[in-house]
């Protein structure tokens, strides 16, 4: 895997925009800036009621997820290109749930929504439709899925990575700083667990650093190279930035992003708890 | 939630601001608001926080802590940023001028 089996520019996706085979695809937790202007021929999904299934807590089904992508007009063969505002988190999320159930070619636009924006590149807030396919149900691949068990085992044993900000690793604060801070769950990290924020992996438009400056970031924070990993933040779309990171764009083997993440941790009873800048 | 929420000009019902540090303001380019501009919180030591996308009416708030912080914005029509410091919990207000 390299980056550009990964990444698209903004200038390549201008170029392709309306390519048979390629599909834009806007993902997002809020998808109304979609409404305001996406890119021209993109489609929409809902990060949280498309990709998430709407009574259990958990992503959605192999089912859902091949009902879903049939129902959007993407079929295995084509090559889908994710993009969204949050600086890519939640396309980022949908990038790792699309691998999980196994569709061969997805990319993300370096950047998103700020870069294509900054850069006054043209939206349009024309209707997308496209016929509807048959995606088949694939087995999840789960070796890039962590579950609560396995975080906890992974304790002083794998890479534990949090990506979310200091203040919310120490437990000063429970939330990102744009959120009222009114949530129940206990703070703190996971005990073992390095702070390195998802926001050190991105430059200020949105695109990730190179690859150069990545595998400085990562080992100046500690993270140890051939071990297994775990990525986690608040609700596992943070970390999806992070597991592109090391997974995907440092070519890593054996990281798994930990979608329970916090808001699942930090409401367990009886798991350990650490508070502070970390060890 | 966990993605930036709209940025209405008013705060969320129940909020409360003997309790949050709410920092707000507006994008301002020659004077005139700049809706759309990505607003940065940066802490005391120039670390990404936040970020938010700024109403139509230019306006953004951040819920963070007493302390130094600097608020950052990218737009088209430039950039630009603010220091502002919060000394307590309560509503603290800033202006970014971006060129």
């Amino acid at each position: 895997m390299s980056r550009q089996d990964v990444l698209v520019t903004a200038d390549w996706a201008e170029k392709n925009l309306g390519t048979e085979g390629i599909v834009f695809v806007e993902v997002d937790e809020d998808t109304t800036a979609y409404d305001g202007g996406h890119l021209p021929g993109a489609v929409r999904i809902n990060w949280t009621t498309e990709l998430q299934d709407p009574v259990r807590r958990d992503i959605v089904s192999a089912e859902q997820f091949a009902q879903l992508l049939s129902a959007k007009g993407i079929s295995p063969d084509d090559t889908v290109v994710l993009y969204g505002g949050n600086n890519n988190w939640f396309a980022a999320y949908a990038y790792w749930e699309f691998k999980l159930y196994g569709h061969p070619a997805v990319k993300l636009l370096d950047g998103g929504r700020k870069k294509w924006e900054l850069d006054g590149r043209v939206l349009t807030t024309d209707v997308v439709e496209r016929t509807p396919t048959s995606f088949p149900v694939q087995e999840p691949d789960l070796s890039i899925r962590a579950f609560r068990d396995e975080v906890v085992d992974a304790i002083d044993t794998k890479n534990l990575v949090d990506v979310r900000s200091p203040d919310e690793f120490s437990g000063k604060i429970l939330a990102p700083a744009h959120l009222p801070q009114e949530q129940s769950q206990r703070p703190g990290h996971i005990p073992s667990a390095i702070n390195i924020p998802w926001s050190k992996a991105a430059n200020e438009d949105g695109t990730f650093k190179s690859d150069e400056e990545l595998a400085t970031l990562y080992g100046a924070a500690g993270y140890e190279e051939g071990k297994a990993t775990i990525a986690y933040c608040r609700i596992g779309e943070r970390s999806s930035h992070t597991w592109v990171v090391l997974h995907e764009l440092l070519g890593h083997s054996d990281v798994k992003n930990y979608d329970g993440s916090w808001t699942e941790y930090g409401s367990l009873i009886g798991v350990p708890i650490e508070l502070g800048a970390g060890r | 939630m966990c993605g930036a929420p709209d940025q209405a000009v008013s705060l969320p019902p129940g909020t409360d601001l003997s309790k949050e540090t709410v920092l707000a303001g507006r994008v301002l380019a020659a004077g005139q608001p700049v809706g759309g501009a990505f607003v940065r919180l940066l802490d005391g030591t120039g670390e990404f926080t936040a970020e938010v996308v700024a109403s139509a009416s230019g306006d953004f708030r951040f819920f963070a802590a007493p302390g130094t912080w600097t608020v950052r914005a990218l737009s088209r029509s430039g950039n630009g940023e603010t220091v502002l410091t919060a000394d307590a919990p309560g509503l603290h207000r800033a202006e970014i001028a971006v060129a």
